[in-house]
């Protein structure tokens, strides 16, 4: 046996000088398989990547085997796990307070197209500048395995009962109530979520990111629509998506009658190369239209389905100071004495 | 405020009044109306005319749950002592509404005046009551104003009507239509006139045949008049309120609608952004998520809501008091349970509020009881939610937060804003990292780091699940039970932080009153009656926050027989009270209830205590 001297690897960092270490979280205490995880990964990679400081980050969830997955990705972030369906108010208030923070929401099926579906339309038409990701299994974990309202009709539980309830297209709601960034992947492909988180954290206002992440103790069975046999057989990309970062100063080419390029908030490209035909992200009828196509086929679509660079996100639309409203001094949010007379005058 | 501040100065208590007397600056004027009809401004130029000449008065309006169509009433209460709660006897009716008339004059007792619309026929009802014919809508008519405009004209006519009949200075009348109307000098013309029209009217066709009448005094100089909820929404403003979400419900919209007003015209920078947000939610389980997650973040975050919003919040108010996040939550009470009477005032939200949420709670209240305590206290909750990192509710009521209120003007908040325990990049650098949920102090009360802090040992895990000191999940049995206690321990700290009650009386009688609230104007009024009629002396507490203070068990130790007075079928104060005391005490407290959706008045409670007392002439 030879010995060879090992020279030490150089520690690999990120464009802030951040190892990917710094983007870790808690070890998972879900199942083993579970795609929550395989999203938690994409999600620490997409800030390593993009070099986000992590202390410039609230994670935000409801209840749920999903929203527990803030616990296990970037611990230097600031966390708030909230309560059952109620994380879109909770988020809302957290970036009026501080509208110079990112904002990440991880929620499931149950937690968002149930008894959140309220406070999500809202968060979506208010187009709140954040990312929600939906961890959608269509089946409620930690109660043990009852359908959620995004399980497709017809899909049988382990225990044989079947779904005869249509599923809640939580996408075409999210393009028609105002999302301005709609999309859905699968946790099992890490190419496609990769780039799409990439691209999220990109965008400026609403996105709403329906991640298929099969629970492979409840559904993941023969019948399952969404198990990961059913996502590898019956997942169809609408698109190839493609993104060019802001600070890569990488010209590449793109043949514009086959790629929809985008140009995001921060000056990243993103480049969606059609796979179907007469696919439009910017059409919003359009979108829905193609999504609700497809419900008969038992088809899932996956991409990109609709972006909107132009509207307004709701911190804008509040046209705050440019300060976050946590910290301002007492100088700007208590007026001076001659006010108090001239309110005290008027009522005299 | 105490006995002596609200009694006008120099005035004697009571004055007996003989047959063929004036009755002076004492009585009451009710204003019976349409909803819908416009009469609000006329009803405040009555107020304020006789504000403005001296004369000490409280408004009340008393509307239904309807926006146009059914019948409310508007009462003027004219008090040379000061006492501004509810009088129950009507002196003075002025009968706009037919629906409404023969029932409204049925109610007065013998001797009363009637103003009334010719038209109404009202002379006919009974006999033994003074009645004034008066045209309103032939004298709207000769106003020159338009048709459309003539309805609510209709209405400073009677002001006009009045203001003759009462000996209403109508230099004072001008110039509160005037200040009324200050950005609308047509607007202020056309109203003047018609109260011409009708003082005119009342000059050269009705004569004086009743006792009541105005006359100057110098009670009023320097006072201002104004709402509850005005006055905690200027408190938010000047305690630096930086994100508010609300959901309309009444009676507790105007808390959020004056303070849009007062942060559009105050705290827009010059740039002109605003250096606050304000949210309509879409409910209140939103209003109050947003509110807890601003006040996470580090804002100053409220919302204002009542009973059946306050039910939505439950879920929300639980995750504050055990996740510890800051916020200011306004609960302008009214009647329940469910819709109830969503426009009549109750206190009957306290036990519920106390202990809002499943598991173990238990919440701060403040709870104002005068309009100057609805800006101050406003104030104090901002201070007390980030110091003691927990929802703060101020109670208040309709009567409070919707009625017209005198009030010494208030004071500029001298103690600068307290944001609480909160560590920065240095201080985390200094301590190596802390322990969000750990008590270093020794009050209960952990530190804090807010998002965005720039250091790697800021972060912390905020959960409404089972957390050790370090904001880790933790199902421990030592854990749960030592973070319990440690919130316990911090409900504790904060008896030592909320208002102090207010005492009045000698401290030496063996009869004491506990109130809080706005029960508090008819219990400084049943306290002279009980006083003068009775020879009942007693003492007073008026308890201004929960947790209670030291001193509320030391009066209760120091009294034989105590009287709790409250606005709510349950005795819901002296249910809380029974958890804290012992079992010796309990038996001394008595219940004076009130609960009929209309404000409490000072005959109902002089009538159980000396009732209950015994003899009483």
């Amino acid at each position: 046996m030879s010995i060879t001297p090992v020279t030490p690897k150089p520690v690999k960092t990120n464009r802030i000088g951040l190892q990917i270490l710094d983007y870790r979280g808690g070890k998972t205490t879900l199942c083993a398989g579970c795609g929550h995880n395989s999203i938690s990964e994409r999600i620490t990679e997409a800030f390593y990547e993009m070099g986000i400081q992590p202390e410039r980050v609230m994670k935000m969830s409801g209840i749920g085997c999903s929203s527990k997955s803030p616990a296990y990705f970037m611990s230097r972030s600031f966390s708030f796990n909230s309560v059952h369906g109620r994380m879109p108010s909770v988020a809302t208030g957290a970036l009026l307070a501080n509208k110079t923070m990112r904002s990440i929401g991880v929620s499931g099926d149950g937690d968002t197209a149930s008894i959140g579906m309220g406070q999500f339309v809202h968060l979506m038409r208010r187009n709140v500048p954040m990312i929600y990701i939906i961890e959608d299994n269509g089946v409620y974990g930690l109660t043990k395995g009852q359908f959620s309202a995004t399980a497709d009709i017809g899909s049988k539980l382990k225990t044989g009962v079947v779904n005869d309830l249509p599923a809640i297209d939580i996408c075409a709601l999210a393009i028609q109530l105002g999302a301005t960034f709609v999309g859905r992947s699968f946790s099992g492909d890490k190419k496609q979520l990769s780039t799409m988180l990439k691209a999220a954290l990109s965008h400026q206002g609403t996105v709403l990111l329906d991640v298929i992440s099969p629970c492979v103790t409840f559904n993941d069975h023969e019948g399952s629509t969404r198990s990961y046999k059913y996502m590898q057989e019956h997942g169809d990309a609408v698109s190839e998506v493609g993104f060019v970062p802001y600070f890569d100063d990488i010209a590449v080419d793109y043949d514009q009658d086959t790629t929809v390029d985008v140009q995001l908030h921060d000056g990243s490209h993103m480049r969606l190369r059609k796979l179907h035909e007469g696919y439009d992200p910017t059409n919003k009828s359009h979108a829905v239209q193609m999504l609700m196509d497809v419900h008969d086929k038992g088809e899932v679509l996956t991409g990109v389905f609709y972006v909107d660079t132009q509207k307004a996100d709701f911190s804008t639309l509040l046209n705050m100071v440019d300060e976050p409203l946590a910290t301002l001094p007492e100088s700007r949010t208590r007026p001076g004495r001659e006010v108090l007379a001239e309110i005290m005058e008027a009522h005299l | 405020m105490t006995t002596s501040q609200l009694l006008a100065q120099g005035q004697p208590a009571s004055e007996l009044v003989g047959k063929g007397q004036h009755i002076v600056n004492d009585f009451s004027i009710q204003i019976a109306t349409v909803n819908g009809s416009g009469s609000q401004s006329a009803n405040s130029v009555l107020l304020r005319s006789i504000f403005r000449m001296g004369v000490p008065v409280s408004g009340k309006n008393l509307f239904p749950s309807n926006i146009a169509g059914l019948p409310t009433w508007y009462t003027i209460r004219v008090s040379k002592h000061g006492w501004v709660a509810r009088k129950t006897d009507i002196d003075v009716l002025i009968a706009m509404n037919s629906e409404s008339a023969g029932d409204d004059v049925m109610a007065l007792a013998p001797g009363a005046v009637v103003i009334y619309d010719e038209s109404l026929k009202l002379n006919e009802v009974r006999d033994d009551v003074t009645y004034y014919a008066v045209p309103f809508d032939q004298l709207a008519a000769t106003t020159g104003a338009d048709a459309k405009l003539r309805k609510l004209i209709k209405n400073m006519v009677y002001v006009g009507v009045a203001a003759n009949l009462l000996a209403i200075d109508m230099a004072k009348v001008e110039a509160t239509v005037r200040k009324q109307f200050a950005k609308k000098v047509k607007a202020a013309e056309l109203n003047l006139n018609a109260v011409r029209v009708g003082y005119d009217y009342a000059a050269s066709t009705l004569s004086k045949q009743d006792p009541y009448r105005v006359e100057p005094m110098s009670a009023t100089e320097g006072k201002i008049i104004i709402d509850g909820n005005s006055a905690a929404a200027m408190g938010a403003m000047f305690a630096g309120v930086t994100v508010v979400a609300w959901y309309p419900i009444t009676p507790s919209s105007s808390v959020v609608e004056n303070l849009i007003d007062y942060m559009k015209r105050y705290r827009v920078e010059k740039d002109g952004k605003a250096s606050f947000a304000i949210v309509q939610a879409e409910d209140e389980l939103a209003a109050i998520g947003m509110v807890l997650g601003a006040g996470w973040a580090g804002a100053r975050s409220m919302t204002a809501s009542s009973g059946p919003g306050i039910s939505l919040m439950a879920e929300f108010a639980g995750l504050g008091y055990y996740a510890e996040l800051p916020g200011v939550i306004f609960d302008v009470q009214r009647t329940g349970p469910s819709t109830g009477l969503p426009t009549r005032t109750s206190q009957a939200d306290l036990t519920f509020v106390a202990g809002l949420s499943h598991g173990d709670t238990k919440h701060v209240i403040l709870l104002p009881g005068s309009v100057k305590e609805c800006f101050e206290f406003s104030i104090d909750a901002f201070d007390l939610a980030e110091q003691l990192q927990t929802p703060i509710f101020v109670l208040s009521d309709l009567d409070l937060g919707m009625n017209n209120w005198m009030s010494e003007p208030f004071q500029y908040p001298e103690k600068p804003i307290d944001r609480g325990k909160v560590l920065d990049a240095k201080q985390l650098t200094e301590l190596g990292g802390f322990g969000r949920y750990k008590d270093v102090d020794g009050d209960g009360i952990p530190y804090r780091t807010l998002p965005g802090t720039d250091h790697p040992a800021a972060a912390y895990f905020t959960r409404g699940s089972g957390h050790n000191e370090k904001a880790l999940y933790s199902e421990r049995p030592e854990d749960y039970e030592n973070n319990m206690l440690r919130l316990a321990h911090k409900f504790e700290t904060a008896a030592t932080m909320v208002p102090k009650p207010v005492l009045a009386g000698t401290g030496h009688e063996k009869v004491g009153i506990i109130a809080y609230g706005t029960s508090h104007f008819a219990v400084v009024e049943s306290r002279d009656q009980l006083d003068r009629e009775c020879d009942i002396a007693t003492d007073y507490i008026r308890v201004r926050a929960y947790p209670f203070t030291q001193e509320l068990r030391d009066f209760v130790a120091t009294h034989d027989r105590i009287y709790v007075v409250e606005q709510n079928r349950d005795a819901q104060m002296l249910n809380l009270m029974k958890v804290d005391l012992d079992a010796a005490e309990v038996v001394k407290l008595h219940s004076v209830l009130h609960f009929n959706g209309l404000p409490i008045d000072a005959r109902s409670i002089t009538s159980v205590i000396a009732t209950q007392e015994g003899a009483c002439k």
